[in-house]
Parts: C-alpha cells; sequence; structure tokens
C-alpha cells in the first residue's frame, strides 16, 4: 500500500463473486464486535467461519479490501490538515516524493488543478503537525494551503459499493 | 502565486478522553484485525489485556464517536472506481450547513467536509468525494450536486485526481 504509485493497469480477471460482493456491502460498518465475528457473519450468510475469513483473505490479497477494522473519526484521533501546494510542472515528482516521504503524511494525491499536489497530514498533536507544514514549506520554497476540517457532514447511508 | 497563505491556523487540540490504552489498541488496528477465528483475542494478547477489555474499549470508542465505524474498509480505486473529482464549493457562511446536509445525504459523496478558505487563492469552504467508473460518471453526479445546491453556490470546482502517491492508514506514535 504505501509508497509507490498505484495505477493498476486494468486486468483481465474473474469479477467479484455475489458473496464476495455482499460480505463487502454488508460489513463496510457493523462487523461484529463478539468473539468470533466471522462466526457471524457466516451465519448470517449461510457459510462457514473459515469461509468468510478466507473470502475476506481473498479480498485483502487481492487489494479490494485495504484492512477490516475500525474507522476513525477525522479529528478524533489525532489532529490532522488538508494541505495543497501548486507545484511547478518540472519539480512535481521532486516535491511530491518529498511530501510522500513524511509519515505524517497518509495520503498524497496529484489533481488537475493549479494547487495540484493534494495531501493529509495527520500528527498526535498540533505542535507536530505545525512543524511538518512549515517545514515542508521551508524545504520546497512554495506556500502551502493549510485547509483543517472545520465540521464534518456524516455519511449515514454509506457509499453503496453496487447500486 | 504571491502573497503567504495562512499556515496551520485551526487545528483544534487533540482529545483528552482516549487513554495509554486506547491509543496502544489503535495503533494496533491501523493496519487491521488478524483474519483469525478470534481477532480481538489476537488483539488482546499482542496488548497484553483481556479480550473482553478490547472489545469494551472499542465499543466505548465507538459510542463517543471516536470510531466511525467497525468494518471491512474497501479499495474504491481497485473496485473500478477510477475517478475520484474532489467537488469543491464557494457557499455563504449562513447557508453552509444546510448546504453541507444536503451533500452528505444525497448518496453521491462519501466525505464531505467544512474547511476555510484562504482568499483570494482559495474562495472554497466546502468540499465533497465523489467517485465514479467513468469520468462522465462523476460529472453526471456533480450535475445533480449543484442542482441539489442550487442557487446557495457562489462558486464551484472539480479537483480529478490524476495519481495516488500515497494511501496508508492513519499513523499514530
Amino acid at each position: 500500500m504505501a509508497g509507490a504509485a498505484e495505477r493498476t493497469p486494468t486486468r483481465t480477471e474473474a469479477p467479484l463473486s455475489e458473496t464476495d460482493r455482499r460480505l463487502l456491502d454488508a460489513y463496510q460498518r457493523a462487523f461484529p464486535l463478539t468473539p468470533r465475528p466471522f462466526a457471524v457473519i457466516a451465519e448470517e450468510l449461510g457459510l462457514t467461519e473459515a469461509q468468510v475469513i478466507e473470502r475476506f483473505r481473498r479480498l485483502q490479497a487481492r487489494g479490494y479490501v485495504s484492512r477490516i477494522g475500525p474507522v476513525f473519526s477525522p479529528g478524533r484521533v489525532g489532529v490532522s490538515t488538508l494541505a495543497a501546494l501548486a507545484v511547478p510542472a518540472d519539480r512535481l515528482e521532486a516535491v511530491a516524493a518529498l511530501v510522500s516521504s513524511y509519515p505524517e503524511v497518509n495520503h498524497n494525491y496529484q489533481r488537475d488543478h493549479a494547487f495540484n499536489l493534494w495531501f493529509v497530514v495527520t500528527a498526535p498533536e498540533a505542535a507536530r503537525l505545525d512543524a511538518v507544514l512549515r517545514e515542508i514549506e521551508a524545504r520546497v520554497g512554495l506556500p502551502v494551503l493549510d485547509l483543517p476540517m472545520e465540521r464534518d457532514y456524516h455519511i449515514d447511508l454509506g457509499f453503496a459499493l453496487w447500486c | 502565486m504571491n502573497g503567504p497563505v495562512p499556515v496551520a491556523g485551526l487545528h483544534p487540540a487533540a482529545v483528552a478522553e482516549l487513554d495509554a490504552v486506547d491509543r496502544a489498541l489503535i495503533r494496533a488496528t491501523q493496519a487491521g484485525l488478524a483474519l483469525v477465528p478470534r481477532p480481538y483475542h489476537a488483539l488482546a494478547e499482542r496488548l497484553g489485556i483481556g479480550a473482553d477489555e478490547v472489545m469494551a474499549r472499542l465499543r466505548r470508542m465507538q459510542a463517543a464517536g471516536v470510531i466511525r465505524r467497525i468494518g471491512a474498509v474497501p479499495n474504491h480505486y481497485r473496485l473500478g472506481y477510477r475517478a475520484n473529482g474532489m467537488s469543491v464549493w464557494d457557499v455563504p457562511d449562513a447557508q453552509v450547513a444546510e448546504a453541507g446536509s444536503l451533500l452528505a445525504e444525497s448518496g453521491l459523496v462519501s466525505h464531505c467536509y467544512e474547511r476555510p478558505r484562504h482568499r483570494p487563492l482559495w474562495p472554497y469552504n466546502l468540499f465533497a468525494m465523489v467517485h465514479g467508473r467513468t469520468h462522465r460518471e462523476v460529472e453526471d453526479k456533480i450535475a445533480r450536486l449543484r442542482a441539489l445546491l442550487g442557487g446557495r453556490v457562489r462558486a464551484w470546482d472539480v479537483l480529478y485526481s490524476t495519481r495516488i502517491l500515497k494511501k496508508t492508514g492513519l499513523r499514530l506514535r
């Protein structure tokens, strides 16, 4: 996951089965908080516990699922911000690599705009976050647009994968 | 680009409601739960606490809103959602809450956040992520969002991602 640019070419491989889709769509939330969660899912889907684990393992190995686990609310664990830089084209690769090299940077996207580099910085406390932003600014010699989240509008229904 | 852009203006302090064990638990779950029959027991063993305590802490963090959800985190890009547009909107302050709720409830966006403007460089105060299998699909969704927001929109733009340079889970040390 980390590091290398993600540019998966279209592959010729079997599409996801109906069961895999159900697993993915149904368990983006409400993964059971019980001693044997996969057994609970298995019962709901009419599979065995081992089959559910094996399917999730394969979905994860093939990259369809990043991980199974808790998703933390933004701004509740540590502090974070969305930052942007307008980087001249001939410097983009070098600046992007420099930004990505910070462990505090967990997302870094190139976007089609004058502000062409967008990244999320997360740190345990505000002082470290500010230090990282100032350091990036100083090292690249470009102003960083700092856009911390002020309010999160909850997406209650989730984002339906298949509709 | 001219003039300084304010840096690091508005970061709220980290929430103090988490203790050291909570933080250790958060760190231990960043790579995901182990795909074994008893994943919470596996976590408990790593942390040197009981499985009941692991589940109770996760439940408490979820009730407190620190954990938004527990589940399979899909890789949208890998699932065929190759087009990703960050829609940005300039909405009058008095209408931003209403507009944000409309976007969030539209069923067309995966995230919706209010962020500060940095005029004149950056006039937009509302951000909503739109995913699609194609560029066209994203454009269609944006058109629907524009219609939904109507006269509240003073200006808007869409920033398509052209490359994912880094994407990892939350790092907390």
